[in-house]
């Protein structure tokens, strides 16, 4: 229960960083809070041989609001991020997220990007960045590249960065009119959600219609899912008349989960049909 | 924090503990939680799980809970760290582990310290509700008390804390 033997780096440049994580030497991996990285390590199902931690990397923390988009940089503390109110006063959604990641004391060490990056399928965050059409910045010996949260998820604990990319920072879009909604059902306070819903709702100027809509579901699958089928069915709605009902039922036929966690694959169908119907209805009214 | 440059299997760091400097030399691999406990002799800090769900080690580390079985030791260089030990003459500590003790918020008290120092790490703690007490200790595990008697002994002494003037005011 404690990591194997491994090397520590601790670079003063995101260049320099890239070059250790990127040299194929020895298989590297990136420490951001460790709170995910770490608990790995101890079960050695980690077995990094050189930990490049970014603590000295200047211009990777904080958040920024640019018009109606935040940009947060990666090592950003998800307790920092929680608590900021100019970033909870125009998007919601990331502190509803937030106080429902670990607990609060691995927020007061997780960073945002080790979150994103760590792509735990029953994570919060990623859901996030899909409902907030979220672009990640990662940066390579090459220079920076911007990945669509859509096409950053491949498969459990698996993202599109390449092995010598680091995410530098994600950008959440927040569209004038949007709503936000978040819901997540777990045993326990802190525990990986068995489901979970991450929401935007785009209106249009009369409040009226659901012009657009982008909706996450999170732990019911082997990455964080689009739900396309429910995207349709809330496109062009009236809030008069909000299709919730049809919106729910397809939920539950879109995704494919799987039984885990003494969970059946029926469970969380109607799981995430309870959820989308709880959380859309609370956007609605 | 200093840059390491070159990767290293073991690493100058400095630290602060209980308002005392630590100078040591740590290998990469060593968890916070060994280097109080084993080098620093500060046994307050229990091993629980090992793997950041008990919340038996946790600390403060610049003031923030922490759990330090999934911290790295070269990971705080630089940093303060306060151990249960570090708050022994601490006003606020002792009347929290005296409500403990009158409400009967432990048994065999291994998790004791771990809730002491998540609740250590809370700045403001008027008119906080049982469900946001109950929130704040979801992350330490306790397995003699069911939790009940727990949160009473908290909401008792910070309602204590919240009627007193504080000081400078």
């Amino acid at each position: 229960m404690k990591p194997p033997k491994f090397a520590y780096v601790r670079p003063a440049s995101i260049e320099e960083a890239i070059g250790f994580v990127g040299d194929g030497d020895r298989f590297a991996k990136v420490i951001a809070g460790g709170q995910s990285l770490v608990p790995m390590m101890n079960f050695r199902l980690a077995r990094p041989e050189l930990l490049v931690d970014l603590r000295c990397v200047p211009g990777l923390s904080g958040a920024r609001i640019a018009g109606r988009r935040i940009d947060v940089g990666a090592m950003t503390i998800q307790r920092e991020l929680e608590l900021a109110d100019d970033v909870h006063a125009l998007c919601p959604l990331l502190r509803a997220a937030l106080v429902h990641v670990g607990h609060q004391p691995t927020r007061n060490r997780g960073t945002v990007g080790g979150s994103l990056v760590h792509a735990d399928p029953a994570a919060e965050l990623p859901a996030v960045a899909l409902a907030l059409d979220g672009e990640m910045i990662a940066r390579g010996p090459s220079g920076s590249r911007t990945i669509k949260a859509e096409n950053f998820y491949l498969g459990p604990y698996t993202s599109a960065l390449a092995d010598d990319e680091i995410l530098v920072e994600v950008r959440f879009s927040m569209p004038a009119g949007t709503r936000t909604g978040f819901i997540e059902f777990a045993r326990r306070a802190g525990d990986f959600a068995l489901g979970g819903v991450a929401a935007a709702l785009c209106l249009d100027h009369d409040v009226t219609t659901i012009e657009d809509a982008r909706i996450a579901a999170f732990g019911v699958g082997s990455t964080p899912l689009r739900l396309r089928a429910v995207e349709d069915a809330l496109r062009g709605g009236s809030l008069g008349a909000p299709p919730i009902e049809p919106a729910a039922r397809v939920g539950a036929e879109e995704i494919s989960p799987i039984a885990s966690h003494g969970v059946s694959e029926s469970y969380r169908r109607r799981l995430i049909a309870a959820l989308l119907r709880r959380v859309l209805k609370e956007m609605i009214d | 924090m200093k840059p390491v440059s070159r990767p290293q299997d073991e690493v100058d760091i400095e630290l602060i503990v209980n308002g005392e400097a630590v100078r040591t030399r740590s290998p990469a691999r060593r968890l916070l939680v060994d280097l109080l406990r084993d080098e620093l002799d500060l046994t307050a800090t229990h091993i629980g799980c090992e793997h950041g769900i008990c919340g038996a080690c946790t600390v403060l580390i610049d003031g923030q809970a922490a759990r330090s079985c999934i911290t790295l030791a070269v990971t705080v260089d630089g940093c303060a760290v306060t151990t249960l030990e570090g708050l022994a003459d601490d006003p606020d500590m002792k009347e929290m582990q005296q409500s403990f003790a009158e409400h009967h918020a432990l048994q065999c008290g291994f998790c004791t310290p771990g809730f002491l120092m998540t609740l250590a790490g809370v700045n403001r703690c008027d008119g906080a509700t049982d469900e946001r007490i109950r929130e704040l200790i979801s992350g330490n595990l306790c397995r003699c008390t069911g939790y009940q008697h727990i949160v009473e002994a908290v909401r008792a002494a910070w309602d204590a804390r919240s009627e007193r003037p504080s000081p400078g005011s």
